[in-house]
């Protein structure tokens, strides 16, 4: 197998949004450098964007309520975006969605541009709908979101309850792109995140060359359906040369 | 679980239709009125989603619908929640007692992760939905179709994060109702799925009521 070779590194501040069609066999690495990050991700295959993540299909193949390492991120065509590969952190959070300027604006209270510059409140609604733009997409190209570092606990009846200071100092998931996979990233805080401050955490990037899942792979081999959804994955990648 | 029955009399309703299984659905839902979906013979699975009937962009959202009353299940007095941050519905009576809304709508590519590469050819709710919103709507497609609600399924998480698929918690005859806080879209597939036990392995029909509550509240 050829060394992994670094493609880029990039910092990505508090507030921010990024995106980048991640080729597949590529793996990104997101690192929460001081802890405490919170950063919504949406994921499209860049060939076809009406085939995108899909929070329940994820969640019923896999029986989980949660993504960490072994798992992958299934699209609504059957076929796996992304594996996740490498995870410190143990629970990232698909099913509690992103905030809005109405939460923004609720919890931090007036975060003008006119008055803060830069260091305005941004909120991840308005920050996929800019980033989404950029590809010509919109409104209707938003769904269930993944929350990178967050936790939300499920008790036993159903009620819901964020976990502070779940990722820690360091914290890293990894994931490989297993399609050309669009990956729109926001880091803004969790609407549930009870801090009142306006405090997003920056996010440190690395982009590698790789290669897509092997026969021998863990998120492969971690379950019967997720073989299946690689082959429906490379059934399409078939005859490509 | 919040069991709640309605004083709605069907003799009264304005709209009252069968929907047998395996079909899809769809009717404008005017703001005020109430609208029923009865599992008239037990554990079968409704897979649903609403629109604002003027701004379908303006659609249902599970994950703001969860968020915002902090809690996984749907029941009486659930908002469902769209995701510009309205109410589109409010569940007002619940026979059933809980109703899933992670589980998402079955399709046949999903079946052939779940179950086997060769079920391809099993009718699934997602079929359903894009035939529905291409013949019965103007402005609805493959991109309108997200995580819907399922009413009347049972989808347990544990607070180890697991996700499972249970046998019903709902019966022959049992409903759910809900108000419309707009003027609401709905869109329903009535589930075909054999290959887990959302129908009971027996999907059956579902019936589809509404009410003009200022003439019969």
């Amino acid at each position: 197998m050829t060394e992994s070779q670094l493609i880029l590194e990039e910092s990505l501040r508090g507030g921010q949004t990024w995106s980048r069609v991640v080729r597949r066999g590529q793996t990104l690495r997101l690192t929460d450098v001081e802890g405490g990050a919170a950063l919504a991700a949406l994921f499209y295959n860049a060939e076809e964007p009406s085939e995108r993540y899909n929070m329940p299909d994820t969640l019923k193949a896999q029986q989980i309520a949660r993504l960490t390492a072994g798992f992958v991120l299934y699209s609504d065509m059957g076929r796996v975006l992304c594996s996740v590969t490498q995870d410190s952190v143990g629970w990232h959070d698909t099913i509690t969605g992103h905030g809005t300027a109405t939460h923004a604006r609720a919890k931090f209270g007036e975060g003008s541009y006119q008055k803060l510059r830069n260091d305005w409140h941004r909120n991840s609604r308005d920050n996929f709908l800019v980033e989404l733009g950029k590809y010509d997409l919109g409104k209707r190209d938003i769904v269930a979101n993944l929350n990178f570092f967050v936790k939300v606990a499920v008790d036993e009846h159903g009620s819901l309850s964020f976990v502070p200071g779940h990722s820690k100092p360091g914290g890293f998931v990894e994931l490989r792109a297993e399609m050309n996979t669009l990956i729109v990233l926001s880091n803004t805080p969790h609407p549930l995140d009870p801090s009142p401050t306006y405090a997003p955490k920056p996010i440190a990037l690395t982009l590698r060359t790789g290669a897509p899942a092997g026969q021998n792979d863990p998120c492969r081999l971690s379950r019967p359906e997720n073989a299946r959804g690689f082959t429906l994955t490379e059934s399409y990648f078939a005859g490509r040369g | 679980m919040a069991l709640l029955e309605s004083k709605l009399d069907p003799a009264r309703a304005v709209f009252d239709q069968v929907v047998p299984a395996g079909d899809g659905f769809t009717h404008v839902v005017k703001r005020g009125q109430i609208l029923r979906i009865v599992d008239l013979e037990g554990n079968q699975a409704a897979d649903t989603l609403f629109y604002d009937a003027h701004a379908p962009e303006n659609r249902y959202s599970a994950v703001d619908t969860v968020r915002e009353q902090g809690n996984i299940y749907l029941t009486t007095g659930t908002k469902l929640m769209s995701s510009e941050g309205d109410v589109l519905m409010t569940i007002v009576a619940d026979t059933c007692g809980r109703h899933d809304t992670l589980g998402g709508a079955c399709a046949a590519e999903s079946n052939q992760v779940r179950y086997a590469l060769d079920k391809k050819y099993m009718h699934a709710c997602r079929d359903t939905f894009l035939l529905t919103a291409a013949c019965c709507t103007k402005d609805l497609s493959k991109k309108d179709i997200t995580a819907n609600v399922n009413f009347f399924m049972n989808v347990p998480v544990t607070p180890e994060g697991k996700l499972t698929f249970e046998d019903g918690v709902s019966g022959p005859g049992r409903y759910v109702e809900m108000r419309a806080d707009r003027d609401v879209r709905v869109l329903i597939s009535n589930c075909p799925q054999l290959n887990n036990p959302c129908n009971g392995y027996n999907p059956t029909p579902v019936r589809v009521l509404i009410w003009e509550v200022n003439h019969d509240g």
